[in-house]
């Protein structure tokens, strides 16, 4: 009995897209006005799923309290309000949502052993999302 | 292939402890949730059903079929009820949206006549949901 646990969280982050190998020109051209040299924020909402078995004397697939406790210090204490150029894993890495998202599954597929990781969607606003589930075939 | 979905909204109590467990276990493992007189929630059931499209009426399912069944098997059961003493399932299981998820999945599956389940999923609240595709 395979069930798949999915959790929303909510974080603030500023960001600027602006590729050092691309002209001024081009820059403006690829990411119009995220390229504003100061930045713009969005209340990012993050969907994590998980599967496994349902474990028969808990019900759960995983502890809802070791999850929420692992993306609270690995991922929202990391990025909540903060300016995502400003960390070591985009200093070379444009600070996309493609690349956010990449990059919070890769956290979570690194730290989190309770359950198998599915995968993450990053909403970057109610308009834009993008999700990444790593080697494992996306699930409609 | 068409997959269809169809929204149900119902509200229920519960509260989550293993008997097998002490009782210190089952506040360390279940919180807050191990409070005997129970909490509730407001539950979003999504139920996605598939297959071919018919070609004489169009349809993957007959909704109104579907919404009966859904009901029937589901809503009546355990709307405005506390799962673990109203709704036979959580006799002995407990009602996590986990299990809760499999017990929907187990109530409808029969019940269908020309389309196949595909999915269960249940909001237990917006931030927390579990899909269930059978035992596949």
């Amino acid at each position: 009995m395979i069930a798949y646990l999915n959790r929303r969280y909510r974080f603030a982050a500023s960001h600027r897209l602006h590729s050092p190998e691309m002209s001024a020109e081009e820059n403006r051209a690829t990411y119009g006005k995220c390229n504003n040299p100061h930045g713009h924020g969005h209340n990012y909402t993050l969907e994590v799923t998980v599967s496994g078995p349902v474990d028969q004397p808990t019900g759960m697939v995983c502890n809802l309290v070791d999850l929420d406790g692992f993306v609270e210090r690995e991922v929202l204490d990391r990025y909540n309000l903060q300016n995502l150029n400003t960390l070591q894993e985009f200093a070379k890495r444009v600070p996309t949502t493609e690349n956010l998202c990449v990059e919070i599954f890769e956290i979570l597929q690194r730290g989190f052993p309770y359950a198998h990781l599915e995968r993450v969607k990053l909403e970057e606003t109610m308009m834009n999302s993008f999700e990444y589930t790593g080697h494992n075939q996306p699930r409609r | 292939m068409v997959y269809l979905t169809r929204k149900a909204e119902f509200s229920a109590s519960h509260y989550y402890h293993n008997p097998e467990f002490s009782a210190e276990e089952n506040l360390r493992l279940f919180g807050k949730c191990n409070n005997a007189n129970g909490h509730g929630h407001n539950y979003t059931l999504e139920v996605t059903v598939k297959g071919e499209v018919d070609p004489r009426s169009g349809f993957v399912v007959d909704l109104k079929q579907l919404k009966d069944i859904m009901h029937r098997e589901v809503l009546d059961a355990m709307d405005h009820r506390f799962l673990n003493k109203e709704v036979p399932e959580f006799f002995s299981r407990i009602p996590t949206t986990e299990n809760l998820a499999i017990a929907i999945w187990q109530r409808l599956e029969t019940k269908l006549q020309r389309a196949r389940l595909h999915r269960v999923r249940v909001y237990e609240t917006p931030e927390l949901f579990v899909d269930f595709y059978g035992e596949d």
